[in-house]
């Protein structure tokens, strides 16, 4: 049966780009590891062979409901040539799932298979190719994420530090098409802990934002703005819509524009979009928006974009953290030192707030600092998140209160940290 | 879109007068109050149906159980356009005699016309459950399978076929109208008995041997020929293209030679090789149902030329029966395609055409 070769490639397909996370989890030793490198054949062999069977070791806890199993069991039956079993399981998720495009298309070639040979996925003649290669971009990455479950006792490189009140993080892989929800397991210093994944749709033209309706998802750490209700919404957002931030402090020095990048649900008339149809805005299946929405706080959750998650085992989690809070706590220290010097070190040459650039900044510091007798700065309820992107930069939000001699101020700050010569320098700071 | 203008024809022309046939065979069955329900059947072939009813109820008062005549009043609700009785008729004649494909079958053909093609694919899988050699069920069964692949399709793909189906549907009463005034369906009383060679291959179940309780089986149904020209069943080994396990020189006097067109025209079958297959019929071959020859060629050149993977058609060794210029030729077919496979009981008609024999008429069980 024809129909059993192509499909079997297409599986084939999931799990060759599927060596990388295997591999990540055997030499956890290298943090930068993104998953580009080929996967050697042996990891190959064994990624093929545990393709279904294989139990995440995060099965207790994942939550998430999606359709990624089943469609798994589908494929490998399909592959064992029991097309009379995927059928069942195929309609199954259609009773399930009534308007699932994709479910629909492997339901049209068991049938067609019956009837005549088939070629291909999507065997119909005359299929609109576009629409078929969309079905299958999100097989694809529906199989590789239901293999390829974040690695165990690794966490995203991007959640170093959750203040207390931030109940959970969000984690978008952009690569991956796959939302990432992680809860600030305060039991545990605040260490991430794994909740579940989700298919996401980005956009059309994937992801790195820069200009206004280049189609494209922003890179970036973000946090929702507001909740827009279904009944305020067009169908087109589905079951809800959570605004983000874009474009934030770095995205305007970075001279990115746009706006409405948004994390909303999905049109009635679909159970699923293709991974890539948005025109920016993170988009998930309206079952999946629900349950992830219930642990979205305004103003509070971070969702990180990135275009591929970097992980890290907890002991270089652990190392990356307590460098930056020690870096952070030397900053405010020094301010309260009152040694302008040594406070200035902490910023970059080519740090702007607002009008100010450095020598200007300077300047107006050491004009202040001269007046004071006493300086006492506390940082509350940081957090501490690392820019997904090329530049090592990590976001910090605290609120500052800051008492002298003449003058007290209370604020929600926000500033952004470059490593520059291997050293982190503050490159913009102002009110959150 | 491709997929469906190429069922539309296989519906149009096929499904209605399968559904028919069927009809007419179990009429013939009945020995015992046979001298009425032919009258029937001669109503309904001549388009009068309200008389053809009322004949039919009063056959049926008397005997309100009996099969061939709930069966011919199920058709009769189907001619009158009245898909909803008929599906009732033949609903509950499934329900009381389980057994028979038949009233499966046309269910599945009455749902189709509905474009309730799950329902049409439930019945269809019943019918072959009851009689898995029941050839006409498969090959309806495979149009049902292809339609609601269509259907996946759209909704995966949002196409919008709506205004093709709505003309399909429309096509298919009408043919029924037409295929009812024709005469074209020949019945016969050949004992099964008589019939084949004992087909010694382990088909699960040659249609004579299948289920000797039910009367439709003991008789061979001359439907038209090419109902059932792509005939499906699981059969035994892949054959292949070396398809010559028929001894010849059954019988003197010229069966060699028939037996030899035969076994040429299955390997040409067997080979794709279209030219060969279609010169194996006579120029005036009783087309089924009377389609024109073009339209049969174009419909035999979809299904063999146009069928992805291996077809390889055998035959067991044939029965044949010569008289003159005519020779009548019965054997089992296998059949094995990449999506089908299966054996049917075959009677050809052959005629003599200077050096060789070529076909008159095609007949499948």
């Amino acid at each position: 049966m024809r129909i059993k070769l192509r499909y079997l490639m297409l599986a084939l397909a999931a799990t060759v780009t599927a060596g990388a996370v295997a591999k990540l989890s055997d030499k956890p030793g290298d943090p930068k590891h993104t998953g580009n490198t080929p996967a050697s054949g042996s990891s190959l062999a064994r990624n093929a062979a545990d393709a279904l069977g294989a139990t995440s070791p995060f099965a207790t806890v994942v939550s998430d409901a999606g359709p990624e199993e089943t469609l798994a069991r589908i494929f490998a039956e399909i592959e064992a040539n029991r097309l009379g079993n995927a059928l069942q399981l195929t309609e199954a998720l259609l009773h399930q799932h009534p308007n699932y495009r994709l479910a629909n298309l492997i339901k049209g070639d068991l049938l067609l298979a019956r009837a005549q040979p088939i070629q291909t996925f999507g065997a119909l003649s005359d299929a609109p190719a576009d629409k078929v290669a969309d079905l299958r971009a999100e097989a694809l990455v529906r199989l590789k994420a239901y293999r390829e479950k974040p690695p165990v006792d690794f966490v995203p490189r991007y959640l170093l530090q959750m203040e207390q009140g931030q109940r959970h993080a969000i984690v978008v892989d952009t690569k991956r098409s796959r939302l990432y929800l992680y809860e600030n397991d305060r039991k545990n210093g605040g260490r991430p802990r794994f909740v579940a994944d989700y298919y996401v749709t980005q956009g059309k033209l994937g992801a790195e934002k820069q200009v206004e309706g280049d189609k494209k998802t922003p890179i970036g750490v973000y946090h929702v703005t507001a909740n827009l209700p279904k009944q305020k919404l067009a169908d087109l957002y589905g079951s809800g819509a959570f605004p983000l931030n874009y474009p934030n402090e770095w995205d305007k020095r970075q001279g990115r524009g746009g706006s409405g990048i948004w994390l909303h649900g999905t049109p009635s008339d679909t159970f699923a979009r293709p991974p890539r149809a948005s025109d920016g805005c993170v988009v998930l299946t309206n079952q999946d928006l629900d349950v992830v929405a219930r642990n979205l706080q305004v103003g509070m959750t971070p969702v990180i974009i990135s275009d591929s998650v970097e992980w890290l085992s907890l002991d270089d989690w652990n190392r990356e953290r307590d460098e930056l809070n020690k870096t952070i706590d030397g900053w405010r220290a020094d301010w309260e030192s009152r040694d302008t010097d040594r406070y200035l070190k902490h910023y970059s040459k080519r740090f702007k707030s607002g009008d100010q650039n450095f020598d200007e900044f300077a300047t107006q510091k050491k004009h202040v600092n001269a007046g004071k007798e006493w300086i006492k700065v506390k940082v509350n309820n940081l957090s501490v998140f690392r820019n997904p992107g090329k530049e090592e930069v990590v976001v910090v939000t605290f609120d500052q209160d800051y008492r002298s001699n003449n003058l007290d101020n209370q604020m929600k700050k926000r500033q952004y940290w470059l490593r520059e010569d291997g050293k982190w320098k503050i490159i913009y700071e102002g009110s959150a | 879109m491709t997929s469906t203008s190429l069922l539309q024809p296989r519906f149009k022309q096929l499904k209605t007068l399968r559904a028919l046939a069927i009809g007419l065979a179990i009429g013939f069955t009945a020995p015992a109050f046979a001298d009425n329900l032919p009258e029937v059947q001669r109503l309904i072939k001549q388009g009068q149906y309200p008389q053809a009813m009322e004949k039919v109820d009063a056959y049926l008062s008397s005997r309100p159980k009996d099969a061939q005549g709930r069966f011919l009043k199920g058709l009769i609700f189907t001619e009158m356009n009245k898909p909803a009785d008929a599906i009732a008729v033949f609903t509950k004649l499934s329900e009381d005699y389980p057994e028979l494909p038949e009233p499966y079958n046309n269910l599945a053909v009455l749902y189709a016309q509905q474009k309730q093609y799950d329902k049409a694919r439930t019945a269809l899988e019943m019918a072959i459950r009851t009689h898995p050699s029941y050839a006409i069920a498969y090959e309806n069964l495979g149009d049902v399978y292809a339609k609601l692949a269509s259907q996946a399709y759209d909704k995966a793909l949002q196409l919008d076929n709506s205004n093709s189906a709505t003309q399909n549907k429309l096509a298919l009463i009408r043919d029924l109208i037409t295929t009812s005034g024709k005469g074209n369906v020949k019945p016969q009383q050949a004992p099964v008995a008589a019939a084949p060679a004992p087909a010694a291959q382990p088909a699960p179940a040659p249609a004579a041997a299948a289920k000797p309780a039910t009367p439709t089986t003991a008789t061979v149904v001359a439907s038209t020929a090419g109902a059932a020209a792509t005939p499906p069943a699981p059969a035994a080994a892949p054959a292949a293209a070396s398809t010559a396990p028929t001894k010849a020189a059954a019988s003197p006097n010229g069966s060699e030679e028939v037996t030899k067109a035969i076994n040429a025209w299955a390997d040409a079958w067997s080979r794709k090789d279209m030219k060969a297959y279609l010169g194996a019929y006579a120029s005036d071959f009783d087309t089924p149902k009377g389609m024109s020859r073009k339209a049969w060629e174009q419909e035999r050149e979809q299904r063999i030329a146009g069928k992805g993977g291996k077809i390889s058609v055998s035959i067991d060794s044939p029965q044949i029966a010569i008289n003159g210029d005519k020779a009548t030729a019965k054997f089992r077919q296998h059949y094995k395609s990449s999506g089908l496979s299966g054996s049917t009981t075959k009677t050809l008609v052959l005629v003599r055409s200077g050096s060789k024999w070529l076909i008159k008429e095609e007949i499948a069980r």
